[in-house]
C-alpha cells in the first residue's frame, strides 16, 4: 500500500489532532505528548462529526459533540456514545513529513 | 446500513401501509409523503408535528435534513477552544466534597432535629441538595467534563442519576440525541415544552410528583425488560441488557428505602418512619423544585426545528447560589454549541462569545418573565416562537437549511 505524505510534522501541536483530507476521505491525524504521530478515521463512529475538532488527552480524543471517547492510538471505543472502534491507519515520519499508509 | 438510513426505510414503509390500512393520526397531525428539502414549500404544505420518535415528524426530520444537521457555531480559534476544554479534576473534586458534606450535614440536622418545627429548613435544604442539585451533576458527568479523572465522572454519574430518578443508559443516550437534534420535533426526547403545553402539568413538575411517577414507572417497566419504541430509537440494542440491570438496581434501592421505613414503623417510631423517605427518594419530589425552576428556562419560549443554538436555548445570569447548585448550566446557549467545555469554564467561554449571541437574561425573574409571555403567546398561537435580537456584532442566525422549515413567527420582535 503507498504511504501518502499528509502533512509536515509541525503542522499538528503537541497533544492535539488536525484534519486531513485525502481524496474523498476524511481522516484525523494525532500528534502524542511524546511526539508519536497517529491517524484513524476523521469522522466518530456514533455521528458523522469530525474528531478535528475534539479534544486529545493523553492517548484519547473525546468527540465534539457528544464527549464518546477513543484511545487514537488502537482505535479502541471508550466511553459511550460511542460503541464502534475507529479504523487505524500506520503512520511514519520522514525528512520533516508525516507519512501515511492507507489500505 | 446507517441508523437513520434504517430508519426512513422503516419509516417509508409504515407511512405507505399507514395509507393502505387508514390508519388515524393524532389530532392536527399531517402526513406528507413527498417530503424532501427541494419539494418543501413552507407556505402551502402542512409539517407534522408529533413528538414520539418514530412518528411523521421523525420522518420530517430525517428527510428534511433537520436531523443530524450540521449546527451554527461561533468561531473560536483552536488554540483557545483547547484551553477551554481543558479538564481539571480540582473543580469538581471540590464541588462535591462540599456537596456530599452539605447532604450529610443537613439531612443528620434534619434528623437530630426531629420533632421540632429547626428541622424543616434542614430538610428543605437537604430536598434542594438532593433533589435538584443532583440534575446539574448527572448532566456534567453524563457529558464526562466535569472530571478530568473517568472513573469519577462514571461514579457521580450513577450516584446522580439515580438521586434524579433517571436510567443512567437510557438518559445517557436520550441526552446525546438531544445533542445532536435538540428541540428537534420527532428526534429530541428531551423537550421540556411540547406543544399544545399543558400549563397544569408544568406547575405540577415544581413538586415532581408527576415526573417521579412515570419516572417510577418507567424504571419498572425496563426492570421487567421492556423497553418503548422511542427508547429503542435512540438506544442500541447492545445496550439493551445494561438499562434493565440499571432499573433493577435503582427499584432495589426504593425497596430497602420501603423496608427501612416498615422497620421504623413496626418498631413504634410513628412518624419518624417517614425519614427514610425524606433521605430517600423523597427529595426528587419535595426538593426538586429549583432543578425545574432553571430547567425549564433552557429552551422555554423558543424555536423548535432550528439548526441555530441561538435561537432555541437561553442564556441567563443567576445569583450565585443558584449556579452552584446548577453548575453554570445558566450558560445553556455556550453548553449547546461547545457541549466539550466543562462547566467550570463556560463563564469564560460566555465572556468569550457573548458578543454572538442575544443578549442574555440578567436574572431568573427577568427570563421567567420573558418566557412566561412567550409560552402564553405559544398557547394561543401555535407556532410563535420567542426570536431575540442579536447585537450588531453577532453574525446573523443560520439560514441554511431554515428554508426547508416552518417560519414559526411571522412578527420576530421580542416578547414583552
Amino acid at each position: 500500500m503507498p504511504w501518502i505524505d499528509a502533512c509536515a510534522i509541525d503542522d499538528i501541536e503537541e497533544e492535539d489532532v488536525i484534519r486531513w483530507d485525502h481524496g474523498d476521505r476524511t481522516f484525523a491525524l494525532y500528534r502524542s505528548l511524546d511526539n508519536a504521530y497517529y491517524c484513524t478515521d476523521g469522522l466518530c463512529t456514533h455521528e458523522q462529526v469530525h474528531l478535528s475538532d475534539g479534544l486529545v488527552m493523553d492517548n484519547e480524543i473525546e468527540c465534539p459533540k457528544h464527549n464518546g471517547l477513543f484511545d487514537y492510538t488502537n482505535g479502541k471505543a471508550l466511553r459511550a456514545p460511542v460503541c464502534e472502534d475507529l479504523k487505524t491507519y500506520p503512520v511514519k515520519t520522514e525528512a520533516g513529513r508525516v507519512l501515511v499508509e492507507l489500505d | 446500513m446507517r441508523r437513520e438510513q434504517k430508519l426512513v426505510v422503516r419509516m417509508r414503509r409504515e407511512t405507505k401501509r399507514s395509507k393502505v390500512n387508514g390508519r388515524h393520526l393524532a389530532k392536527g397531525e399531517t402526513m406528507d409523503t413527498t417530503i424532501g428539502p427541494a419539494s418543501v414549500n413552507n407556505t402551502e404544505r402542512q409539517i407534522p408535528h408529533d413528538y414520539s420518535l418514530t412518528g411523521p415528524s421523525t420522518q420530517y426530520a430525517i428527510e428534511t435534513g433537520l436531523a443530524a444537521a450540521e449546527w451554527y457555531h461561533t468561531d473560536i480559534p483552536r488554540k483557545t477552544m483547547k484551553e477551554l476544554m481543558k479538564r481539571r479534576d480540582g473543580p469538581a473534586v471540590r464541588d462535591t466534597i462540599i456537596w456530599v458534606a452539605l447532604l450529610v450535614l443537613t439531612a443528620w440536622l434534619g434528623i437530630a432535629l426531629w420533632g421540632s418545627w429547626w428541622a424543616v429548613p434542614f430538610w428543605l435544604a437537604y430536598g434542594v441538595l438532593y433533589g435538584s442539585a443532583c440534575d446539574a451533576r448527572w448532566h456534567e458527568c453524563g457529558h464526562g467534563t466535569a472530571f478530568r479523572t473517568r472513573w469519577m465522572n462514571d461514579v457521580v454519574y450513577h450516584v446522580a442519576s439515580f438521586m434524579v430518578g433517571r436510567n443512567p443508559i437510557n438518559w445517557r443516550w436520550s441526552h446525546a440525541r438531544h445533542h445532536t437534534d435538540t428541540i428537534i420535533v420527532g428526534r429530541d426526547n428531551e423537550i421540556a415544552w411540547q406543544h399544545p403545553i399543558n400549563m397544569v402539568l408544568k406547575a405540577l413538575a415544581y413538586v415532581g410528583i408527576y415526573e417521579f411517577w412515570i419516572t417510577l414507572t418507567s424504571l419498572v417497566r425496563n426492570a421487567r425488560g421492556n423497553l418503548s419504541d422511542d427508547e429503542k430509537a435512540y438506544i442500541p440494542e447492545t445496550e439493551w441488557p445494561k438499562a434493565v440491570f440499571w432499573a433493577r438496581i435503582h427499584l432495589a434501592i426504593y425497596a430497602v428505602t420501603v423496608v427501612a421505613s416498615l422497620a421504623v414503623l413496626i418498631g413504634g417510631a410513628g412518624w419518624a418512619s417517614t425519614i427514610p423517605f425524606l433521605v430517600i427518594g423523597g427529595p426528587r419530589v419535595y426538593g426538586c423544585w429549583h432543578m425545574v425552576m432553571t430547567g425549564l428556562l433552557q429552551h422555554g419560549g423558543l424555536a423548535e426545528n432550528v439548526i441555530d443554538h441561538r435561537l432555541n436555548s437561553r442564556t441567563v445570569y443567576m445569583n450565585p447560589i443558584s449556579s452552584w447548585i446548577y453548575w453554570h448550566m445558566e450558560y445553556h446557549i455556550e453548553h449547546h454549541m461547545f457541549p466539550m467545555v466543562p462547566y467550570y469554564n463556560l463563564r469564560k467561554l460566555h465572556e468569550l462569545i457573548k458578543d454572538d449571541l442575544p443578549p442574555p437574561n440578567t436574572s431568573i425573574y427577568d427570563a421567567y418573565r420573558e418566557m412566561f409571555a412567550a409560552v402564553m403567546r405559544q398557547r394561543r398561537e401555535p407556532g410563535y416562537y420567542l426570536r431575540r435580537d442579536l447585537p450588531q456584532t453577532a453574525k446573523p442566525y443560520k439560514g441554511a437549511l431554515h428554508q426547508f422549515v416552518p417560519d414559526r413567527s411571522d412578527k420576530p420582535e421580542k416578547a414583552a
